[in-house]
């Protein structure tokens, strides 16, 4: 088989999952983005170690084991990562990353003044987000 | 063809001239039409607008990976990738949609506004990356007869006679991570105790209270939760008045 399927391949799914992370508004749906990247990064790894197990003299098999150690790791991301946006959707009530601008600096002028209020006009605009994507 | 012909070995030069891309092996053809149903997979992955239906179509791109492992013959990977993304990460994300409330029609805010600016970053980078790619790969022959090159025994061996060390720091990642997501998500008591239907009314009439927001975060909101609830009466009060 020629190496350039696989690869070719591998850099057209990386560029799916960059074009839903950048995309994406849903946090959800940008951390299934990500798994779509890693799993480009996978693929890439696995044929350039059969490529290389057959054409050099290579007895490590990394790429396999890089794989392996990349997908317990896409695991243990996708736990945490989820753990987050379940606490953020408690607390804020919307799982959307427009949404959260607490941090975001020249967006909104009265943010010094009264954090109050923001938190409670984010909160209110979450509430009606939600309802225009439900209704 | 420079870089190509540094790229590639002596031997697979010689087999290059036999292999040509205008006469596909029967491995290319299936990895070929396995991988259009692939990237069509994740093409409507990253599009649709039905959120539940992103991840049952992620579970369509991740089983067409498994089946591409295969044809590489990495069989162990491949089972690997089939029950750990298929079976488990695919399920947490949908659990993650379920109790984050995602509606279950179709959602018109799924696509945030810079998708266009997303769509040139993602066709630049896909153009650059597969020019790179071809420019570079575009003899090299990967024999795949033979034994296979990644069956269960050979991965076993590799990984517990080289990579024993990250092999259990990565078991000691997991771990970590396991607590961390239950702490993550766990409801802390103090905060049960302090429901958040108190703070609205309490916000409005004592200013002494900061933020709002303090009350649902974690023990501080809920030492700052318990003030509010002592001049209760007083506000109580104040709305009989």
């Amino acid at each position: 088989m020629h190496l350039v399927y696989p690869a070719v391949l591998a850099a057209l799914l990386f560029c799916t999952g960059l074009y839903g992370v950048l995309a994406r508004r849903n946090a959800i749906l940008v951390l299934m983005s990500v798994e779509l990247m890693l799993n480009a990064v996978n693929l890439n790894l696995v044929a350039f170690d059969v490529w290389l197990s057959r054409a050099a003299v290579e007895t490590l098999h990394s790429g396999q084991a890089l794989t392996l150690f990349t997908i317990a790791i896409a695991a243990a991301e996708i736990g945490i990562g989820l753990a987050i946006v379940l606490a953020v959707h408690r607390n804020r009530g919307t799982a959307d990353i427009d949404k959260l601008r607490d941090t975001a600096e020249g967006h909104d002028p009265d943010t010094s003044d009264d954090d109050a209020r923001t938190a409670q006009q984010a909160a209110e605009s979450g509430r009606t987000g939600k309802a225009e994507a439900t209704a | 063809m420079t870089l190509a012909a540094t790229a590639t070995a002596t031997a697979t030069l010689a087999a290059t001239h036999t292999h040509g891309f205008l006469s596909p092996t029967g491995v290319e053809i299936a990895f070929l039409l396995v991988g259009l149903v692939t990237f069509g997979a994740a093409l409507v992955t990253v599009t649709t607008k039905q959120l539940v239906h992103a991840a049952l179509w992620l579970v369509v791109a991740l089983g067409g990976i498994a089946v591409e492992y295969l044809l590489l013959t990495a069989e162990f990977i491949a089972w690997v990738q089939v029950l750990i993304y298929v079976g488990s990460v695919v399920v947490l994300l949908l659990f993650g949609l379920m109790l984050t409330k995602a509606p279950i029609g179709r959602s018109p805010d799924a696509d945030s506004g810079n998708r266009w600016a997303a769509l040139t970053v993602a066709v630049a980078a896909a153009a650059a990356l597969v020019w790179v790619v071809v420019d570079a790969f575009r003899a090299t022959w990967t024999d795949l007869d033979g034994p296979a090159s990644g069956s269960t025994a050979v991965t076993g061996a590799s990984l517990f006679q080289n990579w024993v060390l990250p092999f259990e720091a990565l078991s000691v990642l997991l771990l970590a991570a396991l607590v961390g997501a239950i702490v993550l998500s766990r409801k802390s008591k103090a905060e049960s105790s302090s429901p958040p239907v108190n703070s609205r009314p309490a916000t409005g009439s004592s200013p002494s209270v900061p933020d709002s927001r303090n009350h649902t975060i974690g023990r501080k909101g809920a030492v700052e939760g318990n003030g509010p609830s002592s001049p209760d009466n007083p506000a109580e009060k104040e709305g009989a008045r």
